[in-house]
Formats: C-alpha cells, sequence, structure tokens
C-alpha cells in the first residue's frame, strides 16, 4: 500500500513545524522514497535518536507500508 | 518476547560486528541490506550477519530490541549503530572507520 509523498512531508511537519522537509520519489512507484528534513529538534540528538523521531512522526508506517525511505536528517546552519 | 531478546542479545555479543540483514553477504535479498554489506566489505572489517528471513521471530524481535523499524541494522560490541543510512553517512563522513578503530574491531581475515 503505497504512501504519497505529501502525506509523508504532512506527517513530519505534524511532529517537526519548524522542518525543511525534500522528499523524492525514487522510483517513480510512490514506494521508494528519499526524505532529507532538517530542523532545529535535532540539535541535542545523535544520528539513531534523530532518525527514529522521524520514524516515531511516521506512527509506524516505516516498516510496513512505508518500506523504502531512505533518511537524512541535519540541524540548520 | 523475552526469549527472543534473549536471543537477539547471544546473536548481537556473538561477534564484535554482527548485520541483521535481509538475506546473506552472498545473496543479498534487499538492497539496503546490499549496501550494508558493501560498506563492511569496504571497510574490511570482519563481521557475522544473521539472515531475518530464515527466522520471523527475530524479524520482528529485532525492530523492537533497539526501537528501529527497519532491516538492515548494525551492532558493534554489542550497541546498535543504525541502519543503512546512518551506515553511508557515517562510512562517507570517515566516521564508521574511526569507529571500528576506537572499538578495536578485528579486520576481515584474508
Amino acid at each position: 500500500m503505497p504512501m504519497a509523498s505529501a502525506d509523508i512531508e504532512a506527517m513530519i511537519l505534524a511532529a517537526f513545524p519548524d522542518a525543511s522537509v525534500e522528499i523524492t520519489d525514487l522510483a517513480g512507484d510512490g514506494d521508494h522514497y528519499a526524505a532529507k528534513v532538517t530542523s532545529a529538534a535535532f540539535a541535542d540528538m545523535n544520528r539513531v535518536k534523530q532518525h527514529q523521531a522521524v520514524y516515531a512522526a511516521l506512527k509506524g508506517k516505516m516498516g510496513g507500508e512505508l518500506h523504502a525511505l531512505q533518511l537524512t536528517t541535519a540541524v540548520p546552519d | 518476547m523475552t526469549d527472543v531478546n534473549e536471543k537477539i542479545k547471544t546473536v548481537v555479543n556473538s561477534n564484535d560486528v554482527v548485520l541483521f540483514m535481509k538475506g546473506t553477504p552472498l545473496f543479498p535479498q534487499c538492497g539496503f541490506s546490499s549496501r550494508a554489506v558493501a560498506i563492511l566489505e569496504h571497510l574490511g572489517v570482519g563481521f557475522d550477519s544473521f539472515d531475518v528471513l530464515q527466522d520471523m521471530e527475530v524479524r520482528q524481535g529485532i525492530k523492537d530490541y533497539s526501537d528501529w523499524p527497519t532491516i538492515p541494522q548494525l551492532y558493534v560490541k554489542g550497541e546498535f549503530v543504525g541502519g543503512s543510512d546512518i551506515m553511508m553517512e557515517m562510512y562517507e563522513a570517515g566516521e564508521l572507520g574511526e569507529l571500528m578503530a576506537e572499538k578495536k574491531v578485528a579486520p576481515a581475515e584474508a
């Protein structure tokens, strides 16, 4: 069951209102995405915690509905 | 639940570097797992792999073990390091090699 990129973006923004979110549909099939999420909320987190926070924002869809999300997280300059 | 946690803990601690993956290093069954293997091979470290496709209990259990929803998962000296995206980021930044050196991980046998 694929997910629209707008839904992914909306879920991430709901959890990180300040974030800039760039989503790329890697295969054009609505099922393989890359996301780059930049948020000040990541400042005090290590990479694992940053990714876990994004997965938490996706409320269990990661690894289920969303098979492939190549994730990059960053803190704004 | 507890049993599978114990089992995972045993696997995690069975080698300095353990990769939970889909398939085997020679025949990875998923692009992300394949990428994780390639990174470890580039680093030239010895590692054990666990094929979660052969064990449904571990396939689910490992997701709860480190509160991480996807596979592959890399463990170094019993500690969860990350999935394939984090491995790639760390590898490109030179951090994964540093971590292996810091943790005194043995090189792969020739």
